[in-house]
């Protein structure tokens, strides 16, 4: 079950030709693939192209009637191995995750995939996690693209074209028998925008009947002598193929005419370099442009006659091109040195050489090039908002806010069944000093940032096992390898768990099981307790675990803080030889809450008795050291003033998002905290004998509090008026 | 070239603070009124918390058609080209501003001045509370136009969300080129929490409205003597202290009548008393508004007696009420986390025996497997109200206890070393007065506070006459609370 349901957008996909769609770019996507008549499609979830996966997989009836095969891969590998349908059949098959971390994972099969090359349309639809927001080292594609021989797509933002190039890639795919990446980056695959449909197509062959009659064809696969003749294939035939395709279909597109200096971009960045000529006065908001722009939707491979077609005429060239290494910079280069072309080729000389290409870094990059190569261009154009842009000439007397305004470091939720584990493990570490965690992918990687500042390394997705491997210093100080349930069936069973088994390896393997792939959207996993639809779901972790010989399993409640810790304190000190595997296990808050808010109202509505738990802090009780706080990190558990004017610290305060996890109670016990926190119990609908119970023991208690109130406020009286 | 241009509204936000709906409204109410919407946003990990932008471009129809081409809309905000930025929280308003997005020759910004704590606030050992002042004099010297209050206390207050209250000072705000109808038929065709979001909606309209430019920070009006008439203790401070020393005085004597009785607020107002002798008029009297200050905190020092008193009193029981939003027809049962260690019931023995106890052995050792676990009491049952009552009803016996000698033992040693002090360096022995603010918690954090008190405290004991500055006390004190290992007061000290 995922974070977001999607039966309104699932409603959309059924669209005919002719219908105008507003929807957000990824899904704009999948649109696009049931009207291009693909036969399977798979992929792994992830930022940013989760929303893709989340909606096929509510649309399991519209893939059913049109024979379309849908699944979650067990990993980016196992996707692109997926994508073997198409290499012996007339199959058009679509496959997507998040790059370049998940090219990274399907590289091996990718490689296989793209030396046999492919009869039907193979497309990998990457959302390109690059930039502001993105958790994962800042690479580029590309160079998947140019290692393996795949061809990238890389279109303007804008749903028309993102989803005709879709229905391109297909057959850009079958024209050059090579799989094709369509790179999508994060705002475009959120972009939400409009696109007319066309009707989806059923697939000419479909998954079922292409196994009926099966095909072999040995020179297909990687082995000698074919993968040699595959070498040679891909620079004789498919490449020349793929771009008398690419030239004929017009894939790329050419903007603007005249002058004597010019613009290639990639298209990706085409919205952000016209908003920056526009702001420079070079171009309308439609686009009309008064520098040419040469505007690349296929990035790879790159036609070298269009280019110089392009340059034709122009002395200078800047080349937008976004991350590094400057592949196309480079390319670019060899073809003008080649051609004896005197064009003067500008790039990351006057863009910056690293980093997300805004709008702001394009119109830098813009007034460098201008300078240089047309410095007439720049002068200053009537519109006031020109001056804008400088800072310093509109002259804001603003007070520089970089000491003030605080960082916002991603955390785990409110109530989050996570936190708790590290809650136990600070507290341990304050007991036994500090010891060394290896991390893997997922929300529990949160832990490396405040408050709990526990983890060192991260090597990859289910990789939290093996990271730690190296330290298998028997006897020596325990070691502490961190896995999600999601990277625990990506890979880490194996790589992490299975590997330690095999080589002895005496760390503690900590589980962290939530039962969703959490931190892409909650997405179901083999572990999950209720796996809707056609998927068989409840697969146990232990019994897994069990089966790659460990002997040593034990499974706690993440929010008891005291139980977690002692029991990673057994684990370290057990003495046994071989890896110590903890399973942690709570569901993910965010999921939980999702189902528990509808089943509350609709109990609340049904007069049932409903109750519900909320933490509370006694603000006159709590002395301002927030240690609770160092502990924890919920967002509900924050700040207030004190209420005592004499103290000048702020208080502890649970505000209402509070979801009565339990947390702040079992920190108080465990860490032996303070008196300050109480739960509070709230009972709605409570039956007749819980109320005369409650109100005969309020009943007494209030006379209680009368007497001592009357005492108080004698000693009181002292103070006078 | 054209002068048209989009409309460019960037919503700041923090992940789960519905950014997302606000954008998904503005976009409806751009495309039902005849204008091309495009939204954006990057989700990822700062859904998980951390801090976000939405960013949309509103483009009118008409003149695209008139055109006859499409707009190309710009997926990222650019600094100084931003009309209308969206706040959802007062620091994201500054992150705005320090971003370049707001300019004063066109960006409106709506903000609310609510706060999120950031992390590195909330965990700082003493008062680590951004600078909220700061923001809003940037962010009205920065903005075109600004709108600001507190839109999650009209959320909050409608029983919505602070989306709706943010659309609603939008609106009002008039920089979109759309009546009061169209925005409130964007939420109704919404369909979820129509109701509740209409009202969210209509108060931050009006209040949008009645706001003009700026919101005034609020200013405390300056307090009027608070020494009543008729009572002994005001009489004595009026006769006794300087006028400077009268607030502070008087809220620490009614603390520790409250505390314990009229004789222990006499008490205070003797030591008090010494130090005002000691100190001078023209700075202020800031020794004695420290001591004044920081020895009533310590005599309230929290011992079992004083949580006690306060879990059980009834205005505690309404305000738990309050604060859970418990309708009238709900039961609300607290249940307190306890954890009383050894040490805290041998600080309610008479001192002799407590010290007894804590020394013998295994005796101890015996007792202490008794108060190992954290105890979960429910303070309206019978039984734990009786235990916590009985527990508060020995504020009379006080001061025959332990933890009493103990901590005026330490009262007095703090005192004697102030007046030394005083005599040559008045603000010297001023900070050390203020040492008392590392004196708080309980079990282990008290202990560690305890631990840095002293420290510095032994560091004024041995440095040599006249080599010590008050700057560097305080130095040492916020040193002291920079870590909780006491690293920071470690490297602080070796200098």
């Amino acid at each position: 079950m995922a974070e977001r349901s999607f039966s309104e957008e699932v409603e959309l996909l059924r669209a005919g030709a002719g219908t105008e769609l507003h929807m957000e770019g990824i899904l704009a996507v999948t649109k696009a693939l049931l009207q291009s008549g693909v036969a399977y499609v798979g992929g792994y979830q992830g930022a940013p192209i989760s929303h893709l996966m989340d909606v096929l997989n509510d649309a399991q009836e519209i893939l059913g009637e049109l024979g379309v095969h849908f699944e979650t891969n067990a990993s980016e590998a196992a996707a692109a191995a997926m994508l073997a349908a198409s290499v012996n059949y007339p199959l058009r098959g679509a496959v997507t995750w998040k790059s370049t971390v998940g090219t990274n994972v399907a590289s091996d099969a990718l490689a296989n995939l793209a030396s046999g090359g492919v009869t039907g349309g193979a497309l990998i639809v990457i959302g390109e996690d690059y930039g502001e927001g993105s958790s994962i080292m800042q690479e580029r594609s590309h160079a998947f693209a140019m290692k393996s021989q795949i061809w990238l797509l890389d279109p303007r933002p804008h749903l028309p074209l993102i989803t005709e190039m879709v229905e391109k890639g297909f057959e850009l795919s079958e024209a050059s028998n090579t799989p094709v990446m369509l790179e999508l980056r994060i705002r475009a695959c959120h972009v939400y925008g409009r696109f007319t449909a066309k009707d989806n197509r059923a697939p000419t062959m479909t998954v079922r009947e292409a196994a009926a009659n099966p095909v072999r064809d040995t020179s297909r696969i990687v082995l000698p002598p074919a993968n040699f003749l595959h070498e040679r294939e891909k620079i004789e035939q498919r490449w020349p193929a793929a771009l008398r395709f690419i030239k004929e279909h017009r894939l790329n597109e050419f903007f603007g005419e005249g002058g004597d200096i010019g613009i290639v971009v990639q298209g990706g960045l085409y919205n952000s370099l016209i908003r920056a000529l526009r702001i420079l006065g070079l171009s309308d908001d439609f686009g009309a442009t008064r520098i040419p722009l040469y505007c690349l939707n296929v990035t790879y491979p790159l036609l070298d006659d269009e280019f110089l077609c392009f340059c034709e005429g122009k002395r200078a060239v800047l080349v937008v091109e976004e991350g590094q290494p400057d592949f196309i910079e480079q390319s670019f280069h060899k073809t003008l040195r080649q051609a004896g072309s005197d064009v003067r080729l500008f790039g990351k000389d006057c863009l910056p050489t690293w980093g997300e290409y805004t709008t702001g870094a394009i119109l830098g990059g813009l007034r460098k090039f201008l300078e240089a190569a047309a410095p007439a261009m720049l002068a200053p154009p009537a519109q006031s908002a020109v001056q804008a842009f400088d800072p310093a000439a509109a002259r804001i007397p603003v007070r520089d806010l970089s000491a003030v305004v605080p960082q916002r470091p991603a955390g785990f939720c409110t109530g989050c069944p996570e936190r708790p584990i590290f809650s136990a493990m600070k507290l341990l570490q304050q007991e036994t000093g500090p010891m060394h965690v290896s991390c893997d992918i997922g929300c529990h990687l949160f832990s490396i940032l405040p408050p709990f500042g526990i983890g060192n390394t991260t090597m990859g997705y289910g990789l939290g096992g093996a990271g730690g491997s190296a330290f298998n210093a028997k006897g020596g100080a325990p070691v502490v390898n961190v896995i999600g349930d999601g990277g625990f069936w990506h890979n880490g069973l194996t790589s992490g768990i299975g590997g330690a088994v095999f080589n002895q390896n005496d760390n503690i393997f900590l589980i962290v099981d939530n039962n969703y792939s959490a931190a892409t959207g909650g997405q179901d996993i083999p572990s999950s307790r209720a796996a809707p639809g056609n998927r068989k779901g409840n697969n146990s972790i232990e019994r897994a675990v069990d089966g790659v010989g460990v002997n040593w399993i034990r499974t706690v409640d993440t929010y008891d803080v005291a139980a977690v810790k002692a029991t990673l304190k057994e684990a370290a000190e057990s003495g046994v030889s071989g890896p110590k595997v903890i399973v942690a296990r709570n569901e993910c808050m965010l999921n939980k809450q999702r189902r528990v808010k509808r089943e509350r109202s609709d109990a609340l509505k049904a007069g049932e008795r409903v109750s519900r738990s909320r933490f509370y802090v006694d603000a006159d009780t709590c002395t301002g050291d927030h240690a609770c706080m160092r502990l924890s990190g919920c967002p509900s558990l924050t700040l207030r003033a004190n209420p005592n004017p004499l103290r000048e610290d702020p208080v502890a305060y649970v505000d209402n998002s509070c979801v009565g996890c339990g947390l702040c109670g079992a920190n108080a016990h465990a860490a032996v905290l303070c008196p300050s926190f109480a739960r509070a119990d709230v009972v709605s609908n409570p039956g007749w004998g819980e109320r005369l119970l409650h109100d005969i023991r309020h009943t007494l208690i209030g006379a209680l509090q009368r007497w001592s109130e009357r005492r108080r406020e004698r000693r009181l009286a002292v103070l006078g008026a | 070239m054209s002068v048209l241009r989009p409309i460019t509204i960037a919503v700041t936000a923090l992940g789960g603070q519905g950014g997302g709906v606000l954008a998904d409204w503005i976009r409806a109410l751009g495309e039902g009124n005849d204008y091309i919407a495009q939204s954006t946003s990057v989700p990822g990990v700062a859904q998980r918390t951390g801090a976000t932008v939405y960013y949309l471009e509103l483009f009118p129809a008409a003149a695209a058609a008139q055109a006859g081409r499409e707009p190309v809309l710009s997926l990222f905000a650019v600094p100084g080209d931003v009309d209308v930025v969206i706040a959802a929280e007062l620091m994201e308003a500054g992150r705005a501003v320090q971003r370049g997005f707001v300019t004063p020759d066109r960006t409106v910004l709506i903000a609310s001045n609510h706060r999120a704590y950031a992390i590195a606030e909330k965990t700082a050992q003493g008062n680590g509370i951004a600078d909220s002042a700061a923001v809003i004099e940037a962010a009205t010297a920065a903005a075109r136009h600004l709108v600001l209050f507190d839109m999650q206390a009209v959320a909050e207050a409608a029983g919505s969300v602070i989306s709706a209250s943010l659309f609603g000072a939008l609106g009002a705000s008039g920089v979109l080129p759309f009546g009061r109808d169209a925005f409130e038929a964007v939420i109704r065709e919404g369909g979820v929490g129509v109701a509740a979001s209409l009202r969210a909606f209509g108060m931050a309209w009006d209040l949008a409205q009645a706001a003009a430019n700026t919101v005034a920070p609020a200013v405390d009006a300056a307090p009027a003597s608070v020494l009543p008439q008729g009572s002994p203790l005001a009489d004595r401070i009026r006769g006794q202290l300087p006028l400077a020393l009268h607030d502070t005085a008087w809220e620490g004597v009614r603390q520790l009548v409250d505390y314990q009785d009229a004789r222990y607020a006499g008490q205070y107002l003797d030591a008090l008393q010494g130090i005002a002798a000691l100190d001078r008029a023209e700075d202020g009297h800031a020794l004695s508004l420290a001591v004044g200050r920081h020895l009533a905190l310590w005599m309230c020092y929290q011992d079992v007696i004083r949580v006690a008193s306060q879990k059980t009193r009834s205005a505690r029981y309404a305000d738990i009420r309050r604060e859970v939003l418990a309708g009238t027809a709900e039961l609300v049962e607290p249940v307190e986390f306890m954890h009383p260690r050894l040490e805290e019931i041998c600080d309610l023995m008479p001192a002799a025996l407590g010290r007894w106890v804590l020394g013998s052995g295994g005796f101890r050792e015996w007792l202490e497997r008794f108060f190992r676990k954290g105890r979960m009491v429910r303070t309206y049952s019978l039984r734990g109200f009786l235990m916590l009552g009985s527990l508060a009803a020995l504020r009379p016996f006080r001061r025959m206890t332990l933890r009493h000698a103990i901590e005026h033992e330490r009262i007095g040693v703090w005192l004697a070393r102030i007046g030394n002090a005083a005599r040559h360096d008045r603000a010297l022995a001023a900070e050390i007065a203020r040492c008392q603010r590392l004196l708080k918690g309980y079990s282990d954090t008290q202990a560690r506070g305890w631990r840095s008190f002293s420290r510095i405290m032994d560091h004024v004991d041995h440095a040599p006459a006249g080599s010590l500055r008050a700057a560097d006390i305080a130095g040492l004190r916020e040193a002291a609370l920079a870590d909780e290992d006491g690293k920071a007061l470690d490297a602080a000290l070796a200098v």
